[in-house]
């Protein structure tokens, strides 16, 4: 048994050492914000400047949110505006301030079977989808990208929970297996156009509807509550906070391209 | 002085039948029968491997387990040096001066030389010739070998039968198991012969082997020793 | 796949400061949880082999079950002991690779203990009698046992570190697969996987069993060396 506590103890020292080394912030992210690489062009400028490490944990929205009521991450960096305004309802964040927003799109197979392809309106393509019943993937996490596809079918006027055949395959993952398995079975995804943008699998996959102002993505981003949890890095979150917001900030977004293409337009303070 | 050792009405399963035993310090003592014939069973009971089914097993004095050694058919060697295997078995019995006595031990058994090898290098004689130096380091009351000899050539048995009469005249108790008889006969003061699980005859070697009383043991030699 | 191998050698070749850091990052907490899990299930394993006490049989299998802990429930149980909201969460240990360690270690202990108590089980046959004619009985025995069978244990040890190294379900969750800080090679794969980049993908995943093959090799090495000088 004291080989157990003496292992126990070394555990904790090293825990300690390892964080007190480095002066860093848990923030909690969606898999799209990452995976789109905004987070490797951000946060090196951030930390060089205040030499705060931001460590992202990438999760969907859903479980993001649940992070921050749980206690486990500082800051909370998620798109989901009805659901981030929930989050601060219950006392679990301090303030929601937009940060930028971009737009989903919804790709499909060149083969186009729904015929909805170069449209503009994206309840249209999905009323065809539903009546084709084309294949369609959902990524099925209780994302920022699930919530805002459930919200659009209930624009469409389809309720989907209960109207799903075998042509609608939720797979409960993130952006990339979304988009993988829409290529793999040539079926129609919503996807945010960052990842689209940085997805290298595409197989036959191209763009079939965007530009519907429906397909408008806002991002937010909320210091959890340090009354709730004693442990929140108050100082540190708010000042990435303040950094994202900020000018500087900002532009820093806006200069984020992949092939010359920009993927996020700041928006704070608007 | 842990012997006499008393077995009363012990048996063991179908093996051994109800026996009753007395083994007097002095006289090396031989368990002879042949294959099956109880003996493996009959020492392990005596030297406390095995649990009586019935009756029961008892040593005149403290200690018991401490002043026995035995050694068994083949050698159990740790992986580590001859002398290293020595060694251990000073250190279980929490004997001071432990290495000079692992020294002697070898020295006793004629493996000085090999001393540092690893154990398990060395041929089976010399492996069984360990396991006495192990048994003598340890200057038991009473040792127990069963069949010591059953896997050796000539030559290693020869150097064993040497070691075990070292042994018997320093004092220490032979009781040994075997089924050749020219050992038996080398080595042996009494005799107690075992047939199909029971005790059939006990006499003094020279007595035994002239002039057997029982019809079992009078074929069992004749059967070893057809000429007679 | 012939993108894969090119892929894989130009990450190695190039040196990337980065896959440095993943690979390191991977030998790290799997190694850890293997000296762990080996300091604690051999000796766990033989005495569990040679002793006998009433619910021995049942512990037996209930460890022989353990082997197949999926690596996601172990995860996800570390992650709710480590979270803040959880009995431990003071400990500041989630999210770190000190949690993956833990994990890890969770995960590959029963592995160990079952495979030294099998090795130990079948060795005590031989050692049984010789050693209680010593005087030697339950732990000292045990560990007797233990020390001059190592080298068979070995492969008790390789498999806790197979599994340890594949393993992705545990590392990710406890871990986060945090950029820089907890990110190693099964959940870069992973990563990778899911942005579409395969080549990549595979590429890490050549690097991966490349040193895992490596591991074994010199394992076994070691373990032919001593053999010849123990016998």
């Amino acid at each position: 048994m004291g080989l157990i506590r003496a292992v126990f103890l070394l555990l904790t020292l090293f825990s300690c050492i390892a964080n007190a080394q480095q002066r860093y912030i848990t923030v909690a992210s969606t898999t799209s914000t990452e995976q789109s690489g905004l987070f490797k062009h951000l946060l090196p400028i951030f930390e060089g400047k205040t030499g705060i490490q931001v460590r992202v944990v990438a999760l969907g929205t859903g479980q993001a949110l649940d992070m921050g009521r749980r206690g486990d991450a500082d800051v909370v960096f998620v798109h989901a505006r009805a659901l981030e305004e929930k989050f601060v309802a219950e006392g679990h964040g301090v303030r929601r301030h937009e940060v930028m927003y971009n737009d989903f799109v919804l790709v499909g197979p060149k083969s186009d079977p729904a015929r909805v392809g170069g449209g503009k309106d994206i309840v249209q393509a999905l009323q065809r989808i539903h009546q084709a019943k084309a294949p369609f993937v959902s990524r099925g996490d209780r994302s920022g990208t699930h919530f805002a596809e459930l919200e659009l079918w209930k624009a469409a006027a389809i309720d989907i929970a209960h109207d799903k055949g075998g042509w609608y395959r939720e797979i409960g993952q993130g952006m990339g297996p979304a988009l993988n398995t829409a290529a793999g079975m040539n079926a129609y995804v919503l996807s945010d156009r960052g990842t689209w943008l940085s997805f290298k699998n595409r197989a036959d996959l191209v763009i079939a509807v965007q530009g519907d102002r429906r397909l408008f993505n806002q991002y937010g981003i909320i210091l959890v509550n340090p009354a709730k949890h004693a442990n929140v890095k108050q100082e540190m979150g708010q000042a990435f906070i303040d950094w994202v917001i900020s000018r500087e900030g900002q532009q820093a977004i806006a200069a984020y391209k992949i092939g010359g293409e920009q993927l996020f337009f700041p928006n704070a303070g608007n | 002085m842990i012997l006499p050792l008393r077995l009363e009405e012990v048996s063991f399963l179908h093996v051994l039948q109800p026996l009753s035993l007395r083994i007097e310090a002095g006289p090396s003592t031989i368990i002879l029968g042949a294959n099956g014939a109880g003996k493996s069973v009959l020492m392990r009971l005596m030297h406390g491997l095995l649990a009586p089914s019935s009756g029961k097993v008892s040593w005149s004095g403290p200690e018991a387990r401490r002043r026995q050694a035995m050694v068994f058919q083949r050698p159990v060697m740790l992986r580590r040096s001859a002398f290293q295997n020595v060694l251990y078995a000073l250190d279980v019995a929490g004997v001071a001066g432990a290495e000079r006595l692992a020294a002697e031990a070898l020295a006793e058994v004629g493996l000085a030389h090999v001393a540092h090898q690893p154990a398990r290098v060395l041929s089976f004689g010399e492996q069984q010739r360990l396991a006495l130096a192990r048994a003598w380091a340890l200057h038991p009351e009473v040792l127990f070998l069963d069949e010591p000899t059953a896997s050796l050539d000539p030559t290693a048995t020869r150097e064993i039968e040497a070691v075990i009469r070292a042994f018997d005249a320093s004092g220490t108790k032979i009781v040994m198991a075997t089924h050749n008889l020219g050992q038996a006969r080398r080595l042996g003061d009494e005799v107690i012969y075992l047939h199909q699980g029971r005790v059939v005859e006990r006499a003094p070697a020279e007595k035994f082997f002239a002039a057997p009383a029982t019809p079992e043991a009078t074929a069992f030699i004749k059967g070893e020793l057809p000429w007679v | 796949m012939g993108d894969a191998l090119t892929a894989a050698l130009a990450l190695v070749a190039s040196g990337d400061a980065t896959l440095l850091g993943i690979v390191g990052l991977s030998l790290l907490v799997s190694l850890s949880a293997v000296a762990l899990a080996t300091a604690l299930g051999l000796p766990l394993g033989a005495v569990l082999a040679v002793t006998h006490f009433p619910a021995r049989r049942a512990i037996v299998v209930l460890l022989n079950a353990l082997m197949g802990l999926p690596p996601v429930v172990v995860g996800l149980v570390v992650y709710l002991l480590l979270s803040r909201a959880g009995p431990l969460g003071s400990l500041g240990l989630l999210f770190t690779p000190g949690a993956m360690v833990i994990a890890q270690t969770v995960l590959i202990l029963p592995i160990i203990a079952a495979l030294c108590r099998q090795a130990v089980e079948d060795a005590w046959v031989e050692y049984q009698e010789q050693l209680r004619s010593l005087g030697v009985e339950g732990a000292r025995a045990a560990l007797t046992v233990l020390w001059d069978i190592r080298f068979s244990l070995l492969t008790a040890v390789l498999a806790g570190l197979g599994r340890a190294s594949a393993e992705v379900g545990a590392v990710m969750i406890v871990g986060g697969n945090i950029d820089g800080v907890t990110r190693v090679m099964t959940t870069a794969i992973a990563l990778e996987t899911s942005k579409g980049d395969l080549p990549l993908a595979l590429g890490l995943g050549l690097v991966l069993i490349a040193v895992v093959l490596a591991l074994n090799a010199a394992a076994f090495l070691v373990k032919e060396a001593a053999q010849r000088r123990y016998g």
